[in-house]
């Protein structure tokens, strides 16, 4: 009576396992082996590690090194973003914490609204508006827009509010602290557990981004990696026959592209499988309270 | 005495902007990336090219724009096919795994989740693979579930809300089982007990007593999910690039209004619907804000 329950519980919990799992181990193999293994072999094996380096060797060669290219402007794009991210929200949100300014309410509100609402529901609005200042395709178009991150300022402000104890801020400022100097020794070093999650949230969604920098860009040499990766298809003959005779020269195929899009996730696939549990909160916005 | 007032006076004051100092840096990033976008876009979209008052005009001329309806139609058949597997699937493997809390339960959960590292550009093309008969370890699936045997046939028309929906799911899903799995949790182990002595079995327990004390989170997955759904713009825009000109560039309504932009130099249509989508985006925001309960602005 028990055992079968047991089994069709597993076996549900099996199959969407296949789902999710098998789409990834394919991405990891295919680099290892030939297009025409891709396609005539079976469709989960390994190849050869001489392969993985003759489809770098190719994608390297694409476009002049381009793809290291991609790679080094997504590093400098995200980690720019994140590190003014830090240094702006962390104060905003001890100040929002301890304050009772006028103001804070709406500020606080405003922040929390455009935190839940989707990203990509601000990106042709904010082109708009930077394309009547002609700040368009600059690096700095991608990295302040980035830079403002509402949620990192929520994170901050929820753990000064649940985790600073009013007495320790007293107690510095009758040592004769100033404001300043009791945010610096008391508050900031008691939120290193706060920074590195704006950290990880900041950094993954900057360099997951693909509709605001595909749309404040233009110079295939800007790109960050994602906006890349759809150069990269639009190029190959394997999805694109348009492409033709000169797709051939290009060397790109398949085992080059899932190869682009396997080191595409790596700095984000190392986030993921350390901070399983910090990384989910980035989806309750700091909701779940433990 | 008058001194002392004073001075008492100019303390107050000063601990009414106590804190104030420190938001102000974030300030201008609020401003110039948050609200001024949004101020922009409203003014737009209400006036025509030399600035002058149009009232809903662009609303109804993008509107009678033929590409308008099924763009928005395409986005909506997507949302609904996305949002139903969404609460179907993510409570129901909630509920299973659940059911146990062990290794195996904890070996699956990573196993759900791990495929949220590919979220955006990079999950669409492990899909297109997964799509394409020749090369797919699903190939069997795509013969005959879907009748495709070649690459062009997956990515028919009909076809695309499913894969859209599908992608989202499968770079999405682990995420929310394991906030449901966090919610369910915090379910008092003393009401199942309780419940498990007056004779209820496991199904009813995860109908009858865990599903109504999750409804809360369901709600939140349901309208953050309606309203990022709304928004579909990465998917469609790589898989059109990989389509044979079968997929239009004006798919989503996104889309659309990106080509308004770019193609037509049409600043003024591509602001209305961009308003348009903002306030379906805005209003998820703010119902989830004002009715939930899940976020705090007070302490």
């Amino acid at each position: 009576m028990r055992l079968p329950a047991l089994g069709v519980r597993f076996l549900i919990l099996a199959t969407f396992g296949i789902f999710f799992a098998v789409p990834i181990l394919w991405l990891i193999l295919a680099p290892t082996r030939t297009d025409k293994a891709l396609i005539m072999g079976h469709p989960i094996a390994f190849g050869s590690f001489h392969q993985v380096a003759l489809a770098w060797k190719h994608l390297d060669a694409f476009s002049g090194h381009i793809y290291r290219r991609w790679i080094a402007n997504t590093l400098y794009y995200a980690l720019s973003a994140t590190a003014i991210t830090l240094v702006v929200s962390v104060p905003a949100g001890y100040g929002l914490a301890i304050g009772k300014f006028p103001g804070r309410k709406l500020v606080l509100s405003l922040t929390l609204v455009v935190m839940i609402m989707p990203a990509a529901a601000l990106v042709l609005p904010i082109f708009l508006e930077l394309n009547a200042m002609h700040l368009i395709g600059r690096s700095l178009s991608v990295i302040l827009p980035f830079a403002f991150f509402p949620f990192g300022v929520y994170l901050a402000y929820i753990y000064y509010v649940t985790a600073l104890p009013p007495d320790l801020l007293d107690a510095a400022r009758v040592d004769g602290a100033g404001e300043l100097q009791t945010f610096l020794r008391v508050a900031l070093p008691l939120a290193k557990p706060v920074l590195a999650l704006i950290f990880f949230f900041s950094f993954v969604a900057d360099w997951n981004n693909f509709f605001l920098p595909y749309v404040l860009l233009a110079d295939s040499n800007q790109y960050p990696i994602t906006v890349g990766l759809s150069d990269l298809l639009a190029s190959t003959p394997s999805f694109n026959p348009s492409v033709g005779g000169g797709g051939q020269s290009v060397n790109i195929f398949k085992p080059e592209l899932a190869l682009a899009t396997l080191l595409a996730v790596v700095p984000i696939a190392i986030v993921f499988v350390f901070s399983q549990r910090a990384l989910v909160r980035g989806l309750v916005g700091g909701a779940v309270k433990e | 005495m008058t001194s002392e007032y004073a001075e008492a006076t100019r303390r107050r004051g000063l601990r009414n902007l106590q804190g104030m100092p420190f938001v102000l840096p974030y300030l201008p990033f609020l401003v110039v990336f948050g609200i001024a976008p949004t101020v922009y876009a409203l003014e737009l979209a209400f006036t025509n090219v030399d600035g002058g008052w149009v009232a809903f005009h662009n609303f109804v001329r993008t509107y009678d724009d033929f590409r308008f309806v099924p763009a928005f139609k395409h986005v909506l058949v997507y949302t609904s096919v996305w949002l139903g597997t969404l609460v179907v699937f993510v409570v129901g493997l909630a509920l299973l795994l659940h059911g146990r809390a062990n290794r195996v339960s904890a070996g699956f959960r990573f196993l759900f989740y791990i495929p949220g590292a590919l979220a955006g550009a990079a999950s669409v093309l492990v899909w297109l693979f997964m799509l394409d008969p020749s090369v797919s370890p699903g190939s069997f699936l795509l013969h005959h579930v879907v009748g495709a045997s070649i690459f062009a046939q997956s990515i028919a028309p009909g076809n695309l809300p499913f894969i859209f929906a599908m992608i989202a799911f499968w770079t999405g899903a682990g995420g929310w089982i394991v906030v449901m799995y966090g919610a369910l949790n915090t379910i008092p182990p003393d009401l199942e007990e309780a419940a498990r002595i007056d004779g209820a079995g496991p199904i009813t327990i995860a109908l009858r007593l865990k599903l109504p004390l999750i409804r809360k989170w369901i709600a939140y997955m349901v309208i953050l999910s309606f309203a990022t759904g709304t928004q579909l713009f990465v998917e469609p825009e790589i898989v059109q690039h990989a389509s044979f000109g079968l997929v239009p560039d004006t798919w989503s309504a996104n889309q659309l209004a990106y080509q308004m932009a770019f193609r037509y130099g049409d600043f003024n249509g591509a602001a209305a619907i961009a308003v348009d989508l903002l306030v379906i985006g805005l209003a998820g925001a703010v119902l989830i804000v004002t009715r939930s309960g899940l976020f705090r602005t007070d302490d």
